[in-house]
Formats: structure tokens, C-alpha cells, sequence
């Protein structure tokens, strides 16, 4: 058997590709907290609830209406993203002139109700959601067997990723969302519809969130609570990244995802805390963030 | 002759507040097409706040404004630019975040009928060789109100509301911008002016309004500004 450092070359590369996938819902997940930070400066710690929103939309949608996995990839994240728009539109338009601790309290509370609704009619245990035909199986490499559904979710996580990254940086209607993120009033002034694109901008993060629960759904099965458990350290990446930074949330993401990977391999006790050791260095050298702009 | 043409801009009793102040007590001026019209005024005597009243953007506003004759009291700022007034605020408003093409290109077009970037660039030789440049904001100030003035004329409207464009730059600079605004005159643009330098607003402006405590306190012609310049320097207190 292949050893590196010691350690079965099968084992290593095996942590490193869980630490991809997660990466991939750390990337996914952080981008869409650093789209809505910059543009509404709300915390938007219903982030977690939404991503289960889209994985229970995807499992209601096959058990009850025979939506398949392909079809619930588009249609949970418009219909949690529409929730997200209604959201904005009766709460959190209200709260951009106060401090950010008000978006982050509404929007807890807004998750609590969230999953203890998804509770309530759930239950807690998880639900299975089976992995859709057409990805089932997987590739041997030769040093490691890659499951095909999570190279996909891989590289849907990365196109997605750079996707977004591409339409903020590079386009012009990027440019109007970095523009208003700044100076909302001038680019208003400039006859923008600024207020509509700050609610399109928050339901974009929120349907990132349902397309992250739809991919979760077959690898993690979907239960009111898988939100929850990952938001804490999706926090912890957005923290690490730099608030508001969408590459910063894109490389620290993954980043942070293979850095668990690799602390489960060469020092499994770790593995639950090593993103938050990260974190107090990181806010300790730099607490702007990684890729912060500072202030 | 200027006088024979309808207002373009009428501003009727405008009163604005911030929160609990009450800046604007009834302003009152108008603008006719093709003229450049400048507010003179004290630190605090409310031309800024007249300017931001106009785009919409102060909290709290009433009165009149007609521009070619529909109220823009109750519209939003989005709406007003759209009707075809353009803002250039004293900050200039460059924008750190985005490239210097980007900050160019940034106002949307509302009207048909704006300048090519190779009209502005004429304007401002300047910006063609800043253009490459990844931060709007690393610019000379000149540059940056060069790069405020130039992204407005890009979008077709016709009235320019110019606030404070001089200030803090060198004396070739306010040259500059002297020699655009006329430029800008003669191809048909009205503009309103926020001034404090009267020598350099006397050098573009057909008329002159004399702000304070947030009133208009007196107006006179271009013509008539030598026998006012007693009475100026009391006002503006210089």
C-alpha cells in the first residue's frame, strides 16, 4: 500500500475529496452571505434554514408531486429564492438604517421558526433522498474511487461559484451592485432602481442557499436540523474570507474544506474545531478578514 | 432673448428637512433652457440640499419642481434621472470598487442623443490615458471630477446639476472645467450651478441666485454682476 507521511495514500485522498464536497457547501453557502451582506448589510443567519428549505422542497417535490432531482435543482431554489423576495419585502427592507444586529436577530429568529416548523411536520430524524440515476456509480483513479455524484457536486460548486464571482466582478450589472454596495443614493441618482435590485440581490443568496440544499439532499439526507449544524461554520468561513468579500468566501470555502479534510486525517480529535482555531488566528493577524478590504 | 423661452427647470416654495431639521424654506428660482445658472451662497446657506432636493434625495421634501412641466416632487430619485436630470455631488462620487471604465460607464442612458466616450474624451483628454486605470479612485482629484462630470454626459440628459465642481482643485484645473462647462453651453446643455467662487462661476454663468438660511435673497444677470460685487461680498462674507 502507496503511505504519504504515513498515511494510506486511499485514506488521505478520501478526507481530501470529503474535504472538497464540503468545501463546495462552505463555498456555496458563505458566497450567498457575502452577496447579501454587501448589498443589504444584513447577517442573514436564516442562511442555514433556507439551505434546508431547498433540500425539503426537493424531497416534497419527488415524494408528493414526482418532481426529480433535475427539476427540484431549478424549481426549489426559485421557490425559497421567492420566499427569500417576500421575506425582504415585509422584514428586512425595514432594518437597513439600523445596526447589523438587528438583521441578525430578525433573521434567527426567522431560522428557529423555520426548522421548528420543518419539525413539527418532519419530524427530526433525516430523510433519505436517493441519488439521482444518471450519477449514481463512480470512477477508480487508481489511487482513489471518486464517487460520481460528488465530482458533480464539485464542479456544479465551482461553476456556480465562478459564475457569480464573474457576473459581480466583470459585468455591468455587477458593476451597478458593487456601485450601490458603496453609494446607494448616487447610483439611485444615476436612475437605477437601487431598492429592487437590493430585493432581487437577497433572493439570488437565498436560491443559492436552496440550489446548496438540493445538492445536499442525496449526501447528507435532508432533516430540519442539517442547516443548522453547517451555518455555525459557515459563518466562521464568511469571518475568515473577509465580510462581503465573494472571492474571499469562494477560496476560503474550499479552502477550509480541505484543511478539515486533512486535520481528520493527521488529527481526527481536531477535525470538529480546527475552522474556528483558523478563525481566532485570522481575526487575531488580520480582522478584516483574509480577503477583507479593511475599513 | 433668453428670456423669452418657458423655464426648463422651475423650482416653486421647496422645503426641505433631514430628520428633524428644516433646511429649505421656500426656495424659489428657475432655469431656462440653454442657460447656466449658478447659487451662490455660504457654507450651510442650503444649495447642496437645493441640488439634492431637486434628484430626490434628501428625507423629507415639499413644494414644486417642474421640469419641462411634470412635478418631480413625488417621484424617486431613479425616476428623476430617468426624466433626464443629471447629478454630479460635491464628493464627486467615484466609486472605489469599480475601474475607471466602469465608473465612465456606470450611469445608465436615459435619453438618446448623449456624448460618445470619444466626445467626453475630447472634453477630457485626461481620462482616455487614466482609463486602464483598476480603481476610480486612485485618480488626481482633477482627474476624479473629470471622471464625475464626463459619466453624466454620457446618459443623454440634458440638464447638468454641477455641485461645487472647483472645489479643492488647482487653478489650471478649474480652468479645465471652466472651458468644458462653456463647451457644454454652446452644444446646448443647461446647467445649474452650486457655487462659492463667484469669480469662477462669473466666467460661465448667464444668471446668478444668492442663497441663505435656506431662501433665495436676491438674483441678478450675469450683466449686472460688476455693480453687485459690494453687495456679493457681504453675502458670501469674503
Amino acid at each position: 500500500m502507496i503511505t504519504i507521511f504515513g498515511i494510506p495514500s486511499a485514506a488521505l485522498f478520501g478526507q481530501l475529496l470529503i474535504g472538497l464536497i464540503n468545501g463546495s457547501f462552505y463555498a456555496l453557502l458563505s458566497l450567498g452571505l457575502a452577496v447579501i451582506f454587501g448589498m443589504l448589510n444584513i447577517i442573514n443567519f436564516a442562511h442555514g434554514a433556507q439551505y434546508m428549505l431547498g433540500a425539503v422542497a426537493a424531497f416534497l417535490m419527488l415524494n408528493f408531486l414526482g418532481v426529480n432531482y433535475w427539476g427540484a435543482l431549478i424549481l426549489a431554489p426559485l421557490i425559497v429564492g421567492a420566499i427569500g423576495i417576500v421575506i425582504e419585502r415585509t422584514f428586512l427592507q425595514w432594518l437597513y438604517k439600523l445596526d447589523h444586529l438587528y438583521g441578525l436577530l430578525l433573521t434567527f429568529g426567522l431560522a428557529l421558526i423555520i426548522e421548528g416548523t420543518a419539525r413539527n411536520y418532519l419530524g427530526s430524524a433525516g430523510l433519505p433522498y436517493a441519488l439521482p440515476e444518471a450519477l449514481r456509480g463512480g470512477q477508480n483513479l487508481g489511487f482513489m474511487f471518486l464517487p460520481n455524484y460528488r465530482a458533480w457536486v464539485i464542479l456544479v460548486s465551482l461553476v456556480i461559484c465562478f459564475g457569480t464571482w464573474y457576473a459581480i466582478e466583470r459585468t455591468r450589472l455587477g458593476a451597478y451592485l458593487r456601485a450601490a454596495t458603496e453609494n446607494p443614493t448616487l447610483v439611485r441618482a444615476f436612475g437605477i432602481n437601487v431598492p429592487v435590485m437590493i430585493t432581487l440581490t437577497y433572493g439570488f443568496g437565498v436560491a443559492l442557499a436552496a440550489f446548496a440544499g438540493v445538492m445536499a439532499a442525496p449526501i447528507y439526507n435532508v432533516s430540519p436540523q442539517m442547516g443548522a449544524e453547517l451555518i455555525i461554520v459557515v459563518f466562521a468561513v464568511v469571518v475568515i474570507g473577509g465580510m462581503g468579500s465573494i472571492l474571499g468566501a469562494i477560496l476560503t470555502g474550499f479552502g477550509l474544506g480541505v484543511v478539515e479534510g486533512l486535520t481528520k486525517v493527521f488529527f481526527p480529535e481536531a477535525s470538529n474545531t480546527v475552522i474556528f482555531v483558523v478563525m481566532a488566528i485570522v481575526l487575531l493577524v488580520r480582522p478584516a478578514g483574509l480577503f477583507g478590504r479593511g475599513t | 432673448m433668453l428670456d423669452r423661452t418657458a423655464p426648463l427647470l422651475q423650482v416653486k416654495d421647496l422645503q426641505a428637512w433631514y430628520g428633524e431639521s428644516h433646511i429649505l424654506h421656500g426656495v424659489s428660482f428657475d432655469v431656462r433652457e440653454g442657460e447656466v445658472v449658478t447659487l451662490l451662497g455660504r457654507n450651510g446657506a442650503g444649495k447642496t440640499t437645493t441640488m439634492k432636493s431637486i434628484m430626490g434625495i434628501v428625507g423629507q421634501r415639499s413644494g414644486s419642481v417642474l421640469f419641462e412641466n411634470q412635478d418631480l416632487i413625488a417621484k424617486s430619485s431613479n425616476q428623476i434621472a430617468r426624466t433626464g436630470i443629471a447629478f454630479c455631488p460635491e464628493e464627486r462620487g467615484i466609486f472605489a470598487s469599480l475601474s475607471v471604465e466602469e465608473n465612465l460607464t456606470l450611469p445608465p442612458v436615459v435619453r438618446p442623443g448623449g456624448l460618445s466616450l470619444e466626445q467626453i474624451f475630447e472634453l477630457f483628454p485626461n481620462l482616455k490615458e487614466r482609463l486602464g486605470s483598476s480603481q476610480g479612485t486612485k485618480l488626481s482629484g482633477g482627474e476624479q471630477q473629470m471622471l464625475a462630470i464626463g459619466r453624466i454626459l454620457r446618459t443623454g440628459a440634458r440638464m447638468l446639476l454641477l455641485d461645487e465642481p472647483t472645489e479643492g482643485l488647482a487653478p489650471v484645473i478649474i480652468q479645465q472645467i471652466g472651458k468644458t462647462i462653456r463647451a457644454l453651453k454652446q452644444q446646448g446643455f443647461t446647467i445649474l450651478l452650486v457655487e462659492q467662487n463667484f469669480r469662477f462661476a462669473s466666467t460661465v454663468a448667464d444668471r446668478y441666485y444668492v442663497m441663505e438660511h435656506g431662501r433665495v435673497i436676491d438674483q441678478f444677470s450675469n450683466s449686472e454682476l460688476e455693480a453687485n460685487v459690494e453687495k456679493l461680498h457681504e453675502y458670501l462674507g469674503v
